[in-house]
């Protein structure tokens, strides 16, 4: 741990930063190769477990299934992002702006929230359109985050600035465009990072809830029929897809915060030494 | 003049000086939570002065600024103010610099302009301007984390010019500085104040500011606030660093310090 601590001298910082880089890629290494060993060494079958080259072959093989797979998961997690964050910022600057509406309304945001979305999934499956339904699962798990992080972050101005706003006789839009809107911006965009893994995850929940119904096809009922048919191997190769696109929506939404906030806030100028 | 001053007294020296731009009458401050900041406060502003309002942390020196600004309203008494010294006449300086980080040092000077209304054309020369008052030219595009903790304070203090403000509030600005930049702000507020001819109403805790900078003195009871005493200070303009090694600074914080430890005593 002595490369961690801070020392005089470039190279510390230096080498820290590669250290994050390669003791992750290193592990991961050992992972893959103990699975590709363990697979080989006890003749694994590969309907039980395949060995991740096998993972690999089927990935480019079937990539014209699992690539249309991709694209509406993606498509789904998109829009239901969209929605939710449109959704949440309204309800959000709503409730900032009235007391009344967010007294009588959160209650509700909250029991959305916390009730399980698989659940709330099949019901929503009887009353809309399976494509739909998917959608509004994914956008009930994304957009609480976004409200409730931008809720908050419009009641978190500086209480000066409110006086100095007040001093030179500022409306509630001015206050609300040129102050409320800025200082709850870092608040948004922590609350869209997580909202992001969370449509994903939505849509992922309300695509196997679907099962056949879901005439879109995406990745998480490609693993559902793979799974019925016995392809583990391409199970393994769509689970791979999932993940890789939530670590692209999350990368995705990181860099946004960053370009966005990189001149001013606290939190950006951190990464940037 | 270490003996509290009543409201007449305020009232006749302040009509000799052609009337107070502001006024407190019989002024009380109480909060919903029970404190009681300011009881029975009558004091004037008078134009073109230096005042300072000292007094211990807590007195409710900082709720007569807040209140003389119309950022609150009395529970008791009134608030006089001569036209043109309403609320928008008004410039106001707080203890932080309270700048916008999201934004650069001219947008965050502009603001005030903004919030009046004033045409981007109009307002970008009087940024420019009241930049220049506190040699922070070369800044414009910066943004406030950027920059340290005395140039923050000047670019609010900026802010505050940018209206031409006959009355400018200032709540403990320099108190969160170090002792170098401070004095050298201290000198830069007085040079602005002798060359703008605006009036300051300045709240501290230090009795060598306050002496240092201000034309009039005006100490504060502890909780509740009042006026236990006046002081005048008449050294020779313009006041410079020498000023702060004289012997006539040194005996105007002598009487100055024995009165607030009286008055403290008394509390």
């Amino acid at each position: 741990m002595a490369a961690l601590k801070p020392s005089p001298g470039e190279r510390a910082p230096h080498a820290e930063r590669r250290l994050r880089y390669l003791l992750p890629a290193l592990a991961l290494a050992i992972v893959i190769i103990g699975w590709d060993l363990a697979v080989r060494l006890n003749s694994i079958p590969p309907y039980i477990l395949p060995g991740p080259g096998l993972v690999m072959e089927t990935l480019v093989a079937d990539w014209s299934v699992l690539s249309t797979s991709l694209m509406v998961t993606l498509e789904t997690t998109a829009l239901a992002l969209f929605a939710a964050t449109v959704g949440g910022v309204a309800l959000a600057i709503l409730f900032a702006s009235s007391r009344l509406v967010e007294l009588s309304l959160f209650p509700f945001a909250v029991i959305l929230q916390v009730t399980p979305v698989i659940a709330i999934a099949p019901l929503l499956l009887v009353y809309l359109e399976p494509n739909t339904a998917v959608l509004v699962c994914a956008w009930i798990v994304a957009f609480f985050p976004v409200l409730s992080n931008t809720a908050l972050g419009l009641v978190s101005v500086d209480h000066n600035l409110r006086d100095l706003f007040a001093l030179y006789g500022a409306g509630r839009v001015k206050t609300l465009v040129l102050l409320r809107i800025p200082a709850a911006l870092p608040y948004f965009l922590g609350g869209l990072r997580i909202a992001g893994g969370l449509a994903l995850i939505g849509a992922v929940v309300a695509e196997i809830a679907a099962g056949s119904a879901g005439k879109g096809s995406g990745l998480a009922y490609r693993i559902v029929e793979s799974g019925y048919r016995l392809n583990v191997p391409r199970m393994f190769a769509a689970l791979l897809l999932v993940s890789l696109a939530g670590i692209a929506i999350f990368a995705v939404l990181t860099f946004l915060q960053h370009l966005v906030l990189r001149r001013w806030h606290e939190s950006a100028l951190k990464q940037e030494r | 003049m270490s003996a509290s001053v009543s409201a007449r007294e305020e009232k006749s020296s302040a009509a000799s000086a052609g009337g107070p731009l502001a006024a407190f009458r019989n002024v009380g401050k109480s909060f919903p939570n029970g404190v009681t900041a300011l009881k029975n406060l009558d004091l004037a502003v008078r134009e073109g002065e230096f005042l300072s309002l000292l007094g211990p942390s807590g007195c409710g020196k900082s709720t007569a600024l807040r209140l003389l600004a119309g950022l609150a309203e009395p529970s008791e008494g009134d608030i006089l103010r001569r036209d043109g010294s309403g609320p928008r006449e008004i410039g106001f300086v707080f203890q932080e610099p309270t700048l916008m980080p999201w934004t650069t040092v001219a947008q965050n000077v502009r603001l005030p302009l903004r919030l009046k209304g004033v045409a981007r054309h109009e307002a970008m020369p009087r940024v420019e301007e009241a930049l220049a008052l506190v040699g922070l030219g070369d800044f414009r595009d910066a943004y406030p984390r950027e920059l340290s903790g005395g140039m923050r304070m000047r670019v609010s203090i900026a802010r505050a010019l940018v209206t031409r403000p006959r009355l400018l509030l200032m709540d403990e600005p320099f108190a969160a500085l170090d002792e170098i930049t401070r004095f050298k702000l201290n000198d830069e507020l007085r040079t602005l104040w002798r060359t703008l001819g605006c009036t300051i109403v300045f709240v501290t805790h230090s009795v060598f500011e306050s002496v240092y900078l201000s034309t009039r003195i005006l100490m504060f009871t502890p909780r509740p606030g009042r006026i236990a005493a006046e002081f005048t200070i008449e050294a020779s303009e313009p006041r410079e660093a020498p000023f702060r090694t004289s012997a006539e600074y040194g005996a105007e914080c002598r009487k100055v310090s024995a009165a607030l430890a009286r008055v403290m005593g008394e509390g």
